[in-house]
């Protein structure tokens, strides 16, 4: 990664303070949507940020994000609806409602599903990569479709958060802030591993793999670890998006939320940490705000199609990439 | 800084706009299905609601209406987000406009719980006519069952004795089989539930055709619905084996898409375009009028929501929950259907007709009510509901 | 029994047919340029809306077939020299990216231009009404001819590619780009012809499927991963293997949904059992992809060698 232009980091740094005063501010403009709209955009980050891992510093297009990011999602809404009932998942796993044991859980899941997803599918590459992914993401979307007990194709509502000792995530503003937390902790963890030897690895691969494995290097296994870490994060965000909404259903494991993940990273800037979040940003508060225009939300996704058209043929490197070379 | 300026920029732009709306008319929250392939149904409720509101201008019961729409995608979380956004950022305790049982399954509990009053225009779930039955929701299309518990009713005075069920699989896909089945006498032969996302029904029309039942009873709602007509009928079926169905099996959207193949359908209805009432005839005219196309069921349904709304605005004066709900609840407005009584759970107490596609002179197609076949039919859910 | 079995084989076969001539363009597309489109189920919405369209104002099922394959032709041609063009030497994920573009845009417009209102078609009389294949088992003309037209193409293609000049400069395309040019083959225009061919077959396949299925706004989107699943099993840019998927994921699909849901119903109550059969047998599908991938990664018919 080459250097960062100061007046970038400082507008990192606006954009944290931002963030952070962000509840104080919808409260002064009497807004308290916007708060759920910001944690919105934050959980998505947190899954564009993972894709990243994989997509941009890895190199593999991965079209099947959204695999992780809805089991994570069922993860919760599962454990809840067994805490709920007072019966074991397959007999033996007990219902939870806490945070601390559910998000876990949840990530488990994440790592569980990426290490078999990953473990077929990276014996293939390139477009076969994309379309093998695809389909293990397809897969379940179908089996969750179709599991009656856990709502089928109407979804599941999870009437409640997660509980949190000492915080009370029911309040939109404290839940924010523990997304906003959990964003800078995983992009703590990120920066640390892309900085790593695993990361500095895992750019030779994506460079020349042939080269890698002249010098010793078991491409295959760095590939696997960057997977399911990837895969975790994005269950996490589909824990925290299901705990923010209050409702699971199978649209979080179709193609087009793998597509939209894929969207974020690229309009922000592949292969960067803060590129992503910034095009979960964009994305998300655009969709918000033309799905607001009286007579024309409804064909918002003309105007979405239109920029990401632009920005694939014209936007090198992303929003995060334009930033940089006006600023340098 | 553009950048940080700009965001900054937009936060307090909105929230400008949020704070000069405050002392605006009445905000009514229009939240349904838009966009994507079962998007006509939602323009439907939302073109005969603003045509209440128009002919009114810009009221309704005369207090000024600002309508907030937003489409929801046929997603539930997407309708969620934006029932949020509307109970907490634009303060809206008026909502309606859902199409899909599955999204108002989701948001009304929201929009309840919150204070805010929910009045469906077409959506009447089983699992929210009964014991979950809420003292601010009321619905003014029918509850899902009991619309398909006419069908039922019409197969029998058809003298049908054994049916084959086919409803696509989600909430209110159960919930009309189960409806169907509770009226009618005959036997079921088979059921069916099909994919949300089938296109094509082959494998079902040959086990109907398998089956011989004396007749098919099916309910596809929009797309999917035409798509299985036009099967139906090249599989050679139309012809030889009956078919019963509720109204939305065979709108006016749908009638025109598959054309002429239609006729010899039966279908129970609560309201046709051609009733003979001063309301309806009035509405037909002016909303074929205003956007040159026959007003389908659920125009009819956004229509009447918008009459009740104004004849309790009209008392009320503004909005005020506990007031209008209970002049909501009175029901006290002039319905197309020619005549509106609510149930103990706040859902439709009406009569149901026999409608069936024809062939006017010039060759459109129309529906045409043939006679009635139950009157004064609720649900079987009120008796669960303790209000 | 059989009759059921006889009618099954004959859907598997129509979908099979269908899915092959969207996926005979988009593996062309892909062999020759190495561009992932997909876009390509907005060219079969082209075709669709236009034959309807046509047949309702004209009346004339000719004018309105031409209408519907020359519009997908104009269509993709724009589509490759306006956008595609500039992709080529891109990487996969930017091609997917703004091809999903083109087709959310594509999708916007045309509920623009006609409404969201499903369009009205009819058939032609000719194929109206059905006739018994075996005893007992009237099937639809219209499906038959279906099938008929498709295989034609895929006869038609299979003769274009390989005892053609065009075909063999397709052919050539693909590896030898380099070889290709220096004999003083205007590339570009080769290209934008494939597009246009790859177009023109998909918008065949949407109008063919307007008195089947619905003609509304998003119907490309319905069939398009499934087509993706065809042409990668199929083997990338491989006509014949897109043939061979096509027929495979065709029948498999159709069996499975005939076989799977009632099989539960008989211990299971009929909605749940329909919800997870239905789930199942879509499944089944992709499993099969999966399946394929894994034991040749380069799909059963690779393009070359």
């Amino acid at each position: 990664m080459d250097e960062t232009p100061a007046s970038l980091r400082w507008i990192g740094l606006a954009l944290l303070a931002l963030l952070l005063a962000l509840p104080s501010l919808a409260t002064l403009a009497g807004d308290p949507a916007w708060v759920s709209l910001a944690t919105r955009m934050l959980i998505y980050a947190l899954a564009a940020v993972s894709l990243d891992i994989i997509l941009g510093y890895g190199g593999l297009a991965c079209f099947g994000h959204a695999a992780f990011y809805g089991i994570g999602g069922y993860t919760v809404a599962i454990l809840y609806r067994h805490w709920q009932t007072s019966e074991p998942l397959f007999g033996v796993i007990p219902g939870s409602t806490q945070f601390l044991v559910v998000i876990p859980a949840a990530m488990l899941a994440g790592g569980v599903l990426a290490a078999a997803i990953g473990a077929l599918s990276l014996r293939t590459a390139g477009v076969q990569f994309l379309m093998i992914t695809l389909a293990f993401a397809q897969m379940l979307f179908f089996l969750f479709s179709s599991l009656s007990q856990y709502g089928g194709n109407d979804g599941m509502t999870v009437r409640r958060r997660n509980e949190f000792p000492g915080l009370d995530l029911r309040d939109d503003t404290v839940f924010y802030y523990l997304v906003l937390a959990i964003l800078l902790a995983a992009l703590f963890v990120a920066h640390r591993l892309v900085g790593s030897r695993f990361g500095r690895v895992l750019g030779g691969i994506r460079q020349n793999e042939r080269r890698m494995a002249a010098i010793g290097v078991q491409s295959y296994r760095y590939k696997l670890a960057a997977f399911v870490i990837a895969g975790m994060g994005g269950a996490l965000a589909g824990a925290l998006m299901v705990n923010q909404a209050r409702f699971v259903s199978p649209d979080m494991l179709f193609w087009t939320k793998s597509g939209e993940m894929m969207i974020m990273v690229i309009l922000g800037g592949a292969g960067t940490l803060i590129g992503p979040v910034i095009g979960a940003i964009t994305l998300t508060g655009l969709e918000d705000l033309l799905g607001r225009i009286p007579g024309w939300g409804e064909h918002k996704l003309f105007a979405i199609g239109l920029l990401l058209v632009l920005v694939v043929l014209f936007g090198r490197g992303g929003l995060y990439g334009w930033l940089r070379r006006r600023l340098r | 800084m553009t950048l940080a300026r700009s965001v900054l920029g937009a936060v307090f732009a909105l929230g400008a706009i949020g704070a000069a709306q405050a002392q605006a008319p009445v905000k009514i929250g229009f939240v349904s299905t838009l966009s994507g392939p079962a998007g006509y149904l939602g323009q439907d409720i939302r073109d005969a609601f603003q045509l209440a509101m128009e002919r009114e201008g810009g009221k309704l019961g005369g207090v000024p209406i600002q309508l907030i729409v937003e489409d929801d995608g046929l997603k539930p979380g997407q309708g969620k987000q934006i029932v949020d956004r509307f109970l907490k950022t634009e303060r809206i305790k008026i909502v309606t406009g859902v199409v899909f049982s599955n999204v108002a399954v989701s948001i009304v509990p929201d929009v309840v719980d919150a204070g805010g009053l929910y009045l469906s225009p077409n959506a009447g779930p089983s699992n929210l006519a009964g014991k979950e039955c809420h003292k601010n929701y009321f619905v003014y299309s029918w509850q899902n069952d009991a619309l398909h518990e006419s069908a039922g009713e019409l197969a029998n005075k058809l003298g049908f004795k054994t049916a084959f069920a086919l409803a696509a699989n989600y909430q209110a896909g159960k919930d009309a089989v189960a409806g169907f089945k509770r009226l009618f006498k005959g036997a079921i032969v088979e059921e069916i539930y099909t994919k949300m996302d089938q296109t094509d029904f082959a494998a079902e029309m040959a086990r109907i055709r398998a089956a011989k039942p004396d007749v098919v009873y099916q309910f596809h709602p929009g797309g999917i619905g035409i798509a299985f007509l036009k099967q139906y009928h090249q599989a050679g079926l139309m012809g030889t084996i009956p078919m019963v169905g509720a109204e939305p099996t065979l709108d006016i959207a749908t009638l025109n898409a598959v054309g002429e193949i239609a006729l010899g359908l039966n279908i129970g209805a609560k309201w046709n375009a051609d009733f003979d009432n001063a309301e309806s005839r009035d509405f037909v005219a002016a909303f074929q009028k205003r956007y040159n196309r026959t007003p389908s069921v659920y125009a009819g349904q956004g229509w009447d929501t918008a009459q009740a709304l104004a004849a309790a605005l009209k008392v009320v004066g503004g909005d005020d929950v506990n007031k209008l709900a209970a002049e909501l609840r009175k029901a006290d407005f002039k319905s197309i259907r020619g005549g509106f009584k609510f149930g103990q759970n706040q859902h439709p107490v009406q009569d149901w007709y026999h409608v069936q596609p024809v062939k006017n002179a010039d060759g459109t197609l129309a529906l045409k009510t043939v006679s009635k076949i139950l009157s004064g039919h609720g649900d079987s859910f009120a008796k669960d509901c303790k209000l | 029994m059989l009759n059921l079995a006889v009618e099954q084989a004959l859907n598997g076969l129509q979908l099979g047919v269908m899915l092959f001539l969207l996926a005979a363009g988009l593996t062309l597309i892909f062999g020759i340029m190495g561009v992932i489109n997909i876009a390509h189920g907005s060219l079969y919405m082209v075709g669709a809306f236009l034959t309807a369209y046509t047949v309702a104002k004209t009346g004339s099922f000719l004018l309105a077939l031409l209408a519907g394959l020359a519009g997908a032709a104009v269509a993709g041609m724009a589509m490759e020299t306006l956008i595609m063009r500039r992709l080529y030497a891109r990487d996969h994920l930017d091609q997917v990216l703004a091809t999903f573009g083109v087709s959310l845009c594509m999708n916007e417009i045309f509920s623009l231009l006609f409404g969201q209102r499903p369009l009205y078609v009819s058939i032609p009389p000719l194929l109206d009404g059905s006739i018994e294949v075996v005893p007992g088992v009237p099937y639809p003309i219209y499906r038959l001819a279906i099938v008929a037209v498709g295989l034609m193409v895929a006869l038609g293609l299979y003769l274009l590619i390989s005892h053609t000049r065009i075909g063999m400069l397709v052919r050539a395309g693909s590896t030898h780009r380099d070889m290709v040019r220096a004999l003083g083959v205007d590339i570009r225009s080769l290209y934008t012809a494939v597009f246009g061919l790859g177009a023109l077959l998909a918008g065949l396949a949407g109008l063919m499927a307007g008195p089947v299925y619905t003609v509304q706004v998003g119907m490309g989107e319905q069939i398009l991963i499934l087509t993706f699943v065809v042409v990668v099993i199929g083997g990338l840019g491989s006509i014949r293997g897109a043939f061979l998927a096509a027929m495979v994921v065709g029948l498999v699909d159709t069996a499975l949904r005939a076989v799977v849901p009632p099989w539960l119903k008989t211990f299971m109550e009929a909605s749940a059992a329909d919800a997870l059969g239905g789930g199942l047998s879509s499944l089944g599908v992709y499993l099969l992809m999966a399946l394929v991938l894994l034991v040749k990664p380069r799909g059963l018919l690779p393009a070359h060698g």
